[in-house]
């Protein structure tokens, strides 16, 4: 125990504690409430309607004469509304469930929802020099060397709440659900992992940090402008790669379950499907890990094919203003990492409101169209672009 | 690695793995597996071997498990209730761990010294030959991290290339005839009707 005591590096345990505080409880969760709001407010535009537009601080409380709008956007607390009529609702244990499983299944839901987030680089590194950190601190959670590997595998997990949910609720609609979306979850994992193969190929690298450092200096994935992007085997590889991003970006779609593809929760078939028996918190877990899920996936593809934290024309916007907006180890201003931040979430949100638009546009899929639509084009389609990719790879080497 | 998160994983492996022959209820005893994959992986973790770690998750606990589960929920199968005990079952599987516990034994008894796969000097020995063919190896062992997804797929392929085909036919062999037999039943059923 002494020895494992002196093997701590204090400096590392602290960082890695507020990281996780700040990422989880400061950005993930809120992000959550929030994309819940501009899913409503979003939809209400594209329906012509007007969405939850009234609930601020309720200053009409203390006796004033209206509430206040923060920042003049109206409903900006309406998920702190809701999160309370959540807490507040009753929480109804049917009496058919199977309770313990009953309990377990939202938990399952939103662990590996969250946990994944550990290895995404929401940022370059933070130069703490004002505080007295010698070290730059790099902003990920666990730098593993298997990232992309480390988000399938426990995201894999999270299929275990969802298929729980429905057998426990011992109920027919539920059950549907549970069986529909393991069915759907395993059939997309494999066009998923593989969509992805060709950009691995291209990066040579499992670490999502250093994909992000590599976009950073030679291009995003898919704007290859500046650095090395300007080669023209970056150029032709932009086929594997458009072909990849559509793959990947359509399985995530199939794997949070989100229209068009969300058939376990089809309400026209299934009540709710798996959440069906649930209310309260629970529900809200539920709710929350779909989104927390969906906000990860939306990071993944970020990194993967838009530079992730990278600002766009870093480089060349450093040449011309004089100011570093490109990320150098060891040498990254406080500022420019702040930068970064701020640049990554911009990108996940943009992805967010990408996936809502898609939500409010397409009709859903019949599950047998589903099924066919992952193992017969998604799946092939990715297996081709493996052997697509390797080819040009062989033809036109990268530097 | 500390040593008490290693006592920490085997007792959740060995704990959940006891619990897949004990528990009643066919669900929790798939999904005792499933934990005792997920403490296994920790364990393959703390070694530096990440790539099987989460390889270990991600087939096992993702996959596999799941189509366990779906497969007894789809069949509803009841909690088993009073069945007698198989004794052939019960001695050929004591049998067998006995035989395990004999081999680790034998293993770790002709195992001497401090070497350990994290040892970045062995890696670098074992990388050496990969890392002047491919360059990432190489810089990933001047960083001084170990790159053992990139040393596995490189012994994989290169040293054990055809092997690993042999593998991939016999896999092949094992889907084409799956398929052959499910389609052998409904043609045979629908010439009965």
């Amino acid at each position: 125990m002494e020895l494992f005591l002196a093997n701590l590096n204090l400096t590392f345990l602290i960082a890695s504690v507020v990281k996780v505080i700040f990422l989880t409880f400061m950005v993930i969760m809120p992000m959550v409430a929030y994309s819940v709001y501009a899913e409503r407010r979003v939809s209400a535009v594209i329906q012509d309607r007007v969405g939850p537009n009234r609930v601020g601080m309720p200053l009409t409380l203390l006796g004033f004469k209206k509430d206040l709008q923060i920042f003049g956007i109206g409903g900006l607390a309406q998920p702190l509304a809701d999160g309370l009529k959540f807490i507040l609702k009753e929480d109804f244990t049917p009496r058919h469930v199977n309770t313990f499983y009953y309990w377990l299944a939202p938990c399952l839901t939103i662990v590996p929802a969250l946990l994944t987030a550990a290895v995404m680089p929401f940022g370059s590194e933070l130069n703490l020099d004002v505080l007295g950190v010698a070290q730059p601190i790099k902003m990920v959670i666990a730098d593993l060397n298997v990232g992309p590997l480390f988000i399938f595998a426990i995201s894999s997990l999270g299929v275990y709440g969802i298929v729980i949910a429905g057998w426990a609720s011992n109920s027919k609609y539920p059950f549907l659900g549970g069986v529909r979306s393991s069915a759907q979850m395993i059939s997309y994992e494999l066009s998923l992992g593989l969509s992805i193969v060709p950009v691995l190929m291209i990066f040579g690298e499992l670490n999502l940090s250093k994909m992000s450092i590599y976009q950073d200096a030679n291009g995003w994935l898919l704007l290859p402008l500046w650095g090395d992007g300007l080669s023209a085997s970056r150029w032709i590889l932009l086929i594997p790669v458009a072909i990849s991003f559509l793959v990947f970006t359509i399985s995530m779609f199939a794997e949070t379950n989100r229209v068009p593809f969300d058939l376990p929760e089809c309400e026209t078939e299934l009540v709710a499907g798996y959440h069906t028996e649930y209310s309260s918190m629970k529900f809200a877990l539920f709710f929350l890990g779909e989104y927390a899920a969906m906000i990860v996936g939306s990071g993944l593809c970020v990194t993967l094919f838009l530079g992730g934290w990278s600002i766009p024309f870093a480089p060349l916007l450093s040449k011309l203003t004089g100011f570093q907006f490109h990320f150098e180890a060891g040498h990254t201003p406080l500022l420019t990492g702040l930068l970064h931040i701020g640049t990554f979430f911009a990108k996940v949100f943009a992805f967010i409101i990408f996936f809502i638009w898609v939500r409010w546009t397409l009709p859903r899929f019949r599950f047998d169209q589903l099924m066919k639509l992952g193992w017969l084009v998604f799946f092939e389609l990715a297996l081709a672009n493996v052997f697509l990719t390797a080819l040009l790879l062989w033809l036109v080497p990268l530097k | 690695m500390p040593s008490f998160i290693f006592y920490l994983f085997a007792l959740v492996t060995l704990g959940f793995g006891l619990l897949v022959v004990t528990a009643r209820n066919p669900v929790t005893s798939a999904l005792s597996l499933a934990s005792s994959f997920v403490g296994l992986a920790a364990l393959f973790i703390s070694l530096d071997a990440y790539f099987i770690g989460i390889i270990q998750i991600l087939v096992y606990a993702g996959a596999v498990m799941v189509l366990f589960l779906f497969i007894i929920m789809l069949m509803d199968i009841k909690a088993e209730e009073g069945k007698k005990t198989n004794n052939g079952a019960l001695v050929g599987g004591c049998l067998l761990a006995v035989l395990l516990v004999l081999q680790v034994i034998m293993v770790s008894g002709a195992f001497h010294g401090e070497r350990t796969v994290g040892d970045l000097d062995t890696a670098a020995a074992i990388g050496k030959a990969a890392g002047t063919e491919l360059p990432t190896i190489a810089n990933d062992l001047r960083e001084g991290s170990l790159p053992d997804t990139k040393l596995m797929g490189y012994a994989l392929f290169d040293r054990y290339g055809f092997h690993l085909q042999v593998v991939g036919l016999l896999l092949l062999v094992g889907t084409v005839g799956v398929v052959m037999l499910s389609k052998r039943d409904t043609a045979a059923k629908e010439a009965g009707n």
